[in-house]
């Protein structure tokens, strides 16, 4: 057993350092230190989904034959660990991540031969139709209906907390069409083009500042049936292995790692060393680091388990509930460092299209993080919904 | 990078745990019976190099025990002996003293500890009063050592002391004249001793190692603040269980405890300590060959969080018991001590955070005493 990368992993580390020295812009770097957002918007992001679309690198969990690298789980944590440490844009990996899995899994070879080249290159922008104003936890209460007419769905309903609607052309949409059983029973997934008439979108700001997510309303709107993934009804069975994924797939602590970083650099010239207070917040910082220690473990833990064929089960619930939970006392330290510099309040978005005449740009963003991540153990299956999950693993009644 | 238990690894952890729940069903507590039963399993010469009488494995290896022990709540000198007595010397022995004593431990004939805490230090140890004074051709040992876990048993003690400004430890029996023993019992179990030593005469020969030996004894008492880590990880799994397992037993209101919700994310935030407490032990055991800091950050980081997940789900395994909890009846107070005593055990959380601290340059570095 042992932590050390293998001369293979190493010298893929390498490759990878090199891919992201060349690609990598001053502008993306200098946009993502300035983004407090879930993730990057469209003219952020996609420059870097491009460069990393030349080398085949934009969907490291796809197997090849889809069009993945064939990267092992290893390879795809120092992957992410190096972009994190470059600081590349964050992106915003609907399609790739959550919508790929589902389709190539139960999609028809129609559906892949047209959607996942269009992820891979970057061409298609995905958001994920779920919740509704009706159904955000209890998720399967949704009831946006689709009624089957001829070779289409005629849809109808609202769906809510839809982040990216208003950049996305595709939206991956959970509905209802058939009412008369239990709940769960009766969910379709629909694949909607964004530009089908009928869809309208309203912006939701949330507090942090940010234009992310909005509520889509769909008013008799035309989906053909060729667009449905798998069969009528048996949606709830995808949308679970889709949250699967969602929860499981991703790897949070080379991020976390790098925005602890940030603000300890800036607790060095924020406190007088040895001083009680930076004593006390050195402290605090540790415990959290010693959090982010223990979640790295886990994931690279899960992920050599991952190598070796295992299914990750509750803990993938175990990493969602404590990377929330970590990111906001990252942000909430990055507040403290701020001391009376958190007073600053910025009105224009995004951050890195607009100077700030009173914030250093190494502070700009801290704050507008901070509550942004507060989002962080609602989304994606709320933190009181974790808890449920890993409460029914140890085989509670 | 590869994280997976090697066959003998998993073959190891199965046999000590089955082993362990064995000889807690058998109630056996006879300490020499135990004793001989560790050596004839190998247990004893696990961590030992193969030339003195030993298996050859990793510190690593010991966690897969003390996770064991930690389950059954074992209270044996292991550490003391295997871990710490033995790390010393095989890092600072002379190949004599290495010679003779390590293949006694790995036969189970001698048990060894390490006399190094004093009085007014809290788990540091930049000032040791005990000192070793040539005259007349001896070396003479004087002064007072607490907290001597396993002392009463141990047939060597190894003692810290001052060699004019220096600091040096020496191989002492346990029955030289000058040393005497007082004895207490352990919170949790096992027993320490306040070790007194006055006018002990010793030969140039009993020292372990020539130079300071600081850098020696900070490696090896990472080394065993790991494997108790581990050991505490045995701890919450066993109160994990137990309290799941009454949570879906125990009915109020006409239904099982664990039909409650505030009760079942009680039990999910015990797991989620748990699953934290196994990542950072394995890290802590993965780490201890790295760089000092590194090695400081991954033992400190581990016992602070280990110290802090221990606590809590010891404290909700005795909430979710309601009184029978904090009763002798069941075995769940036992726990409980046991984790006090583990975060007590070699500086607590505070201490581990500042360790951390430091060595993540985050904290200025200790000003020398």
């Amino acid at each position: 057993m042992t932590l050390d990368f293998t001369p293979d992993e190493l010298a893929f580390a390498a490759e990878v350092r090199v891919f992201i020295t060349e690609w990598l812009t001053t502008e993306a770097r200098n946009g993502h230190a300035l983004n407090p957002s879930v993730a990057a918007e469209p003219a952020l992001g996609q420059p870097w989904v491009q460069a990393l679309a030349t080398r085949g690198w934009t969907a490291p969990g796809w197997p090849v034959e889809a069009g993945g690298p064939g990267w092992t789980p290893t390879q795809r944590w120092i992957f992410e660990n190096e972009c994190a440490r470059a600081g590349a844009p964050y992106l915003w990996a609907m399609g790739e991540r959550v919508v790929a899995p589902v389709i190539i899994r139960f999609g028809t070879d129609a559906q892949k031969a047209f959607y996942l080249p269009r992820i891979l290159s970057g061409q298609d922008h995905w958001c994920q139709g779920y919740s509704e104003p009706g159904a955000g936890s209890d998720l399967a209460s949704l009831k946006t209906s689709a009624m089957r007419d001829g070779d289409n769905y005629l849809v109808n309903g609202s769906k809510i907390w839809t982040t990216h609607a208003h950049h996305a052309n595709r939206m991956f949409t959970l509905v209802r069409t058939d009412a008369s059983g239990s709940k769960q029973e009766g969910i379709s997934v629909l694949l909607i083009d964004m530009d089908t008439p009928g869809i309208t979108i309203r912006p939701i700001l949330t507090i942090g500042g940010d234009h992310e997510v909005n509520q889509v309303f769909l008013d008799d709107v035309r989906v053909p049936v060729a667009n449905r993934i798998g069969e009528e009804g048996h949606g709830w069975t995808y949308a679970k292995y889709l949250l699967e994924f969602e929860r499981g797939g991703s790897i949070a602590s080379p991020r976390l790692r790098v925005a602890l970083e940030q603000v300890a650099t800036l607790a060095i010239s924020a406190f007088v060393p040895e001083t009680p207070e930076q004593i006390a917040f050195a402290l605090r910082l540790s415990e959290v680091e010693i959090d982010i220690d223990a979640l790295e473990m886990t994931e690279l833990r899960i992920l050599s388990s991952l190598q070796s064929g295992e299914n990750p089960g509750a803990r993938s619930s175990f990493m969602k509930l404590r990377a929330a939970e970590i990111r906001q006392a990252v942000t909430q330290l990055g507040v403290d460092v701020l001391g009376s510099e958190a007073l600053v309040w910025e009105h224009e978005r995004p951050l890195y299209d607009h100077n700030s005449t009173v914030l250093d740009d190494t502070k700009r963003a801290l704050l507008p993080a901070h509550l942004n991540a507060r989002a962080t153990t609602i989304y994606g299956g709320s933190s009181e919904m974790q808890r449920e999950i890993i409460a029914r693993s140890l085989s509670l009644a | 990078m590869d994280l997976a238990l090697s066959d003998e690894q998993s073959m190891l952890r199965d046999s000590a745990e089955r082993w362990v729940r064995d000889w807690g069903a058998g109630g056996s507590n006879d300490q020499d019976t135990l004793w001989a039963k560790f050596a004839e399993l190998g247990w004893l010469a696990l961590p030992l190099a193969e030339d003195q009488g030993g298996l050859g494995g990793s510190i690593l290896d010991t966690t897969l025990l003390l996770e064991a022990f930690g389950r059954g709540r074992l209270s044996t000198p292991y550490v003391e002996t295997v871990i710490i007595g033995a790390g010393l010397i095989q890092s600072l022995g002379s190949e004599k003293q290495r010679d003779v004593i390590l293949p006694a431990v790995a036969n189970g004939e001698q048990k060894l500890t390490f006399a190094h805490f004093e009085r007014g230090l809290r788990g540091g140890a930049s000032s040791i009063d005990t000192a070793a004074v040539t005259d007349d051709g001896s070396l003479w040992l004087n002064g007072t050592k607490i907290a001597v876990i396993g002392a009463d048993a141990a047939s060597t003690l190894i003692v810290s002391a001052r060699v004019s400004d220096d600091l040096g430890l020496f191989l002492v029996p346990r029955d030289a004249p000058g040393v005497s023993i007082a004895s207490y019992s352990m919170t949790g179990g096992g027993d320490a001793s306040t070790v007194t030593l006055k006018n002990v005469r010793l030969q140039s020969t009993d020292r372990l190692g020539s130079g300071n030996p600081s850098m020696a004894i900070d490696a090896v008492m990472d080394a065993a603040i790991t494997v108790h880590c581990a050991e505490a990880v045995g701890m919450m799994s066993a109160l994990l269980d137990a309290t799941s397992k009454y949570a879906q037993t125990r009915e109020q209101f006409g239904k099982p405890l664990a039909a409650n919700q505030s009760v079942r994310f009680k039990l999910a935030d015990m797991a989620v300590a748990l699953e934290e407490a196994r990542s950072l032990a394995l890290r802590a055991a993965l780490m201890l060959g790295a760089s000092t800091s590194e090695r400081i950050r991954a033992v400190a980081g581990a016992k602070a969080g280990i110290g802090r997940g221990a606590r809590r789900v010891a404290e909700l395994a005795i909430q979710l018991h309601g009184a029978m909890g904090v009763t002798e009846e069941l075995t769940i107070g036992a726990y409980y001590k046991r984790v006090v005593a583990f975060d007590t055990l070699y500086g607590g959380i505070d201490h581990q955070l500042v360790r951390y601290a430091r060595a993540s340059g985050r904290l200025a570095q200790q000003v020398a005493a």
